[in-house]
């Protein structure tokens, strides 16, 4: 393998945890939004911060890892990328700023107005972060974006049927992650109503992303077929996947085993994750423009693979305490 | 066309300026939450420690609070913080596609950083009743490593513009990419160094403000005059340092990048005997109103009259900074550096005389805006630096308007952005005052309460 791929394959495992982990997180404010009156959703909002409090910040850090791995590694599509999509990532990086803020801003407030207030900034942004990314990718993975200094169209690159379909894949896919933590959350915390709560949830969204994700085959089809050729042939295999785990995460919901569900929910996830690049390897932005065009001075990649390999021995063990320290957090339905 | 792309025209000078805006409102508003970031835990360790080894109750409740405090500010930081990794490809795409690659590699350790940062902090925070004492406060110190390192990786980067090393240039692609020299480049030392020790005084004189206040209003007791002291004292002691380590970036400055040193001091014309100019104001190209003194630049430069400084007649117009909101900032910054200076000293009298705080109500009049003050001396600083490499993005290299976004609209875009910082930090200072006057604790904290 040549450096340039192992990067590029380093930056999208760093993508998958950002999907998976920030995403749930986003996921959990979405699901925020739809927990109901303020008093009555009361208990869910409290397990929600429960369980992004402590990691949120540190799951949120996959997105920085990212975008520095892009303009480093494959510095003209990074450019390329920012400066014809800049509408919709300067509202999803507005969507950032307003969620974080806000949620640690809901719980430094102890008045119900301002939880409300805070609350409803912390959901609504939650639902349109995840959107605009969404749409991001689906204008990369449609060919709409040049390469070169806003060399796409400003508008058109990001509002058009694959970019739609992106956003509301995005959304969907982030509160069913959230909805099947929680269900094993809620379980383990020994509220089991809420469990069901989020069960309840957790297949809407499974149903909901299904649904899109056939309708998707369709938009696919007319509106980027080359993405559409990729995901029917060489990616076919990823495709299935992901259909047969998420089939299965239902079944496993339908009979309550959350912690396989959670397993199963992840890997369907993985497996569309990694379809998309495999539909259309070796391109980076597609039609024409590969990785090995993309990316920088070999000197660079090495150095940053070093950098990174050596950030890794620092950061995963230190993760996983952290995971380990949260899930061991006692839950207290009780306390205010 | 669709409505949107009418919004605002081709791209225009107009965009430039906007894009400029935007960037400088972006990392003044980050800037302060990532001096508290990089200081904070300094202050908070410092007290849970004494807490432990003195069962201190005063020490432990002001850790407390100071954690909750740390918890707004942190997320907040790191949010403003991401926007701006955004922000480096949205306003300067011609900068990130050329030199990315150069630059990458203090920001990929910068990653690193900040992932240990928020890891750590996650766990210190939410895991305080969950760990034994000692395993909390050793869980503290990655966050306070990391910090400084961050500031260090990032400020090299910043550094890097100024002092361009590592590649070369062949047809407007880089080559020969030397990613530790361009990260180690001359301007990183005098640059990081300044801007560590500005973290720390910030965050010193910005928590002693709040108990000053406090103090005014006559709430003199223990917890209250700790609260003043202990960040005070961090602050106070680095004050004289921080004047040597300022001395050492403006030295570095003459030697290389003169044109930035010439326009901070107003100096037009090249030559030796070069005058100081402290305080008033360019105006048509000339400085008035200043105090001068004869040869006093030549004297800090070279320590000789003799000295010849470099002025603004050896770069082409076309080359210069502008020279007046540079002089400005820059004299605006020294002024408050050496109140700082003198404020600090006043403590360490009183305390070497009677082992007191200066009796005078002016000094806690003083002390409690010397927080305010040293967040200007920051901006203050950072506007020397940034409007003082004007016109360059990559100072002799890259012109920033070479490097700005091509598309139009980009004022639409910095008066959104504009809107959400003024709600933000609205939102902020409400948010930190009810902290501090409720004493709200955190739900993480009320375990053991």
């Amino acid at each position: 393998m040549e450096p340039a791929q192992i990067l590029l394959a380093v930056m999208w495992v760093g993508l998958t945890l950002y999907a998976l982990l920030g995403g749930a997180d986003f996921g959990a404010g979405v699901l925020d939004l739809l927990a109901g009156r303020s008093r009555a959703g009361m208990p869910q909002r409290r397990l929600i911060e429960h369980s992004i409090g402590p990691v949120w910040e540190a799951n949120h850090v996959w997105l920085i890892f990212v975008l520095v791995v892009l303009w480093t590694g494959f510095p003209l599509v990074f450019a390329s990328v920012m400066s014809t999509l800049y509408i919709p990532l300067t509202l999803a990086a507005l969507g950032i700023i307003a969620r974080g803020a806000a949620f640690a801003f809901r719980k430094a407030s102890t008045e119900l107005w301002q939880q409300r207030l805070f609350g409803g900034a912390f959901a609504l942004s939650s639902v349109l972060t995840p959107f605009f990314l969404g749409t991001v990718a689906g204008a990369i993975a449609s060919a709409r974006v040049k390469p070169g200094l806003a060399a796409g169209d400003l508008v058109r690159s990001w509002l058009n049927p694959t970019s739609l379909l992106g956003g509301a894949l995005a959304v969907l896919v982030c509160a069913y992650l959230a909805a099947v933590y929680l269900c094993d959350d809620a379980a383990r915390s020994g509220t089991p109503e809420l469990a069901d709560g989020f069960r309840r949830r957790a297949l809407v969204a499974a149903a909901a992303t299904g649904a899109v994700a056939l309708a998707g085959i369709a938009v696919l089809h007319q509106d980027a077929p080359r993405l559409y050729s990729g995901l029917t042939h060489r990616a076919l295999p990823l495709v299935v996947a992901s259909a047969v785990l998420g089939i299965a995460s239902i079944v496993l919901l339908w009979r309550r085993r959350y912690l396989l569900v959670r397993v199963a929910g992840v890997l369907a996830v993985v497996a569309v994750m990694w379809g998309w690049p495999v539909a259309q390897y070796p391109a980076v932005l597609p039609p024409g423009l590969t990785y090995r065009d993309a990316a920088a001075a070999p000197v660079v990649i090495s150095t940053v693979l070093v950098v990174a390999g050596v950030g890794a021995l620092l950061v995963v063990p230190s993760l996983l305490w952290l995971f380990v320290l949260q899930r061991r957090m006692p839950y207290d339905s009780h306390q205010t | 066309m669709t409505p949107l792309a009418v919004l605002a025209g081709p791209a225009s000078p107009a965009d430039l300026v906007a894009a400029r805006t935007q960037m400088a409102l972006s990392l003044g508003w980050h800037i302060v939450f990532a001096c508290l970031g990089v200081g904070m835990p300094a202050l908070l360790l410092f007290t849970e420690w004494r807490a432990h080894r003195t069962g201190d109750a005063d020490y432990m409740r002001l850790a407390r609070r100071w954690a909750t405090a740390v918890g707004v500010l942190f997320a907040v930081g790191a949010v403003s913080g991401t926007i701006l990794s955004f922000e480096m490809g949205l306003l300067w795409p011609g900068l990130m596609g050329v030199y990315g690659e150069v630059i990458g590699l203090p920001f990929a350790l910068e990653g690193i950083a900040f992932f240990i940062e928020a890891i750590f902090l996650g766990i210190y925070l939410y895991a305080w009743d969950r760990l034994s004492p000692r395993a909390h406060l050793l869980s503290g110190v990655p966050v306070l490593v990391a910090g400084v390192a961050s500031a260090l990786f990032v400020v090299s980067a910043n550094a890097w513009m100024n002092q361009p090393r590592g590649f070369d240039l062949e047809g407007g692609r880089v080559t020969g990419v030397a990613p530790w020299a361009a990260m180690f480049n001359p301007a990183t030392a005098p640059q990081s160094v300044h801007m560590i020790i500005a973290a720390f005084m910030v965050s010193g004189f910005g928590t002693a403000g709040v108990y000053a206040v406090a103090l005014l209003r006559g709430r003199r007791d223990r917890y209250h005059r700790l609260g003043f002291l202990v960040p005070f004292t961090l602050a106070a002691a680095l004050s004289p340092v921080q004047i040597l380590a300022g001395d050492f970036a403006a030295r570095f400055l003459a030697g290389y990048q003169p044109t930035k040193l010439a326009a901070a001091e107003a100096l037009f014309r090249t030559g030796p005997n070069a005058p100081l100019h402290l305080g008033g104001l360019v105006v048509d190209g000339r400085i008035r109103y200043a105090v001068e003194i004869p040869s006093g630049l030549s004297m800090l430069v070279g320590f000789t009259p003799g000295t010849v400084v470099q002025g603004l007649d050896r770069a082409a117009p076309a080359d210069r900074p502008p020279i007046a909101p540079v002089h400005l900032a820059f004299d605006t910054m020294v002024g408050i550096g050496t109140l700082l200076l003198l404020l600090s000293a006043w403590l360490a009298l009183t305390w070497w005389r009677r082992r007191d705080m200066p009796a005078s109500p002016w000094f806690l009049r003083l002390a409690s805006v010397a927080g305010v003050l040293a967040v200007v001396a920051v901006e203050t600083g950072w506007i020397v630096t940034e409007v003082g490499r004007q016109p360059w993005i990559v100072y002799g290299r890259m012109r920033t308007l070479e490097a700005v976004n091509p598309a139009p609209g980009l004022w639409a875009g910095f008066a959104v952005v504009a809107v959400v910082y003024a709600v933000l930090t609205v939102a902020v200072v409400y948010v930190l005052r009810h902290v501090a006057r409720t004493g709200h604790v955190a739900p993480q904290e009320t375990a053991e309460m």
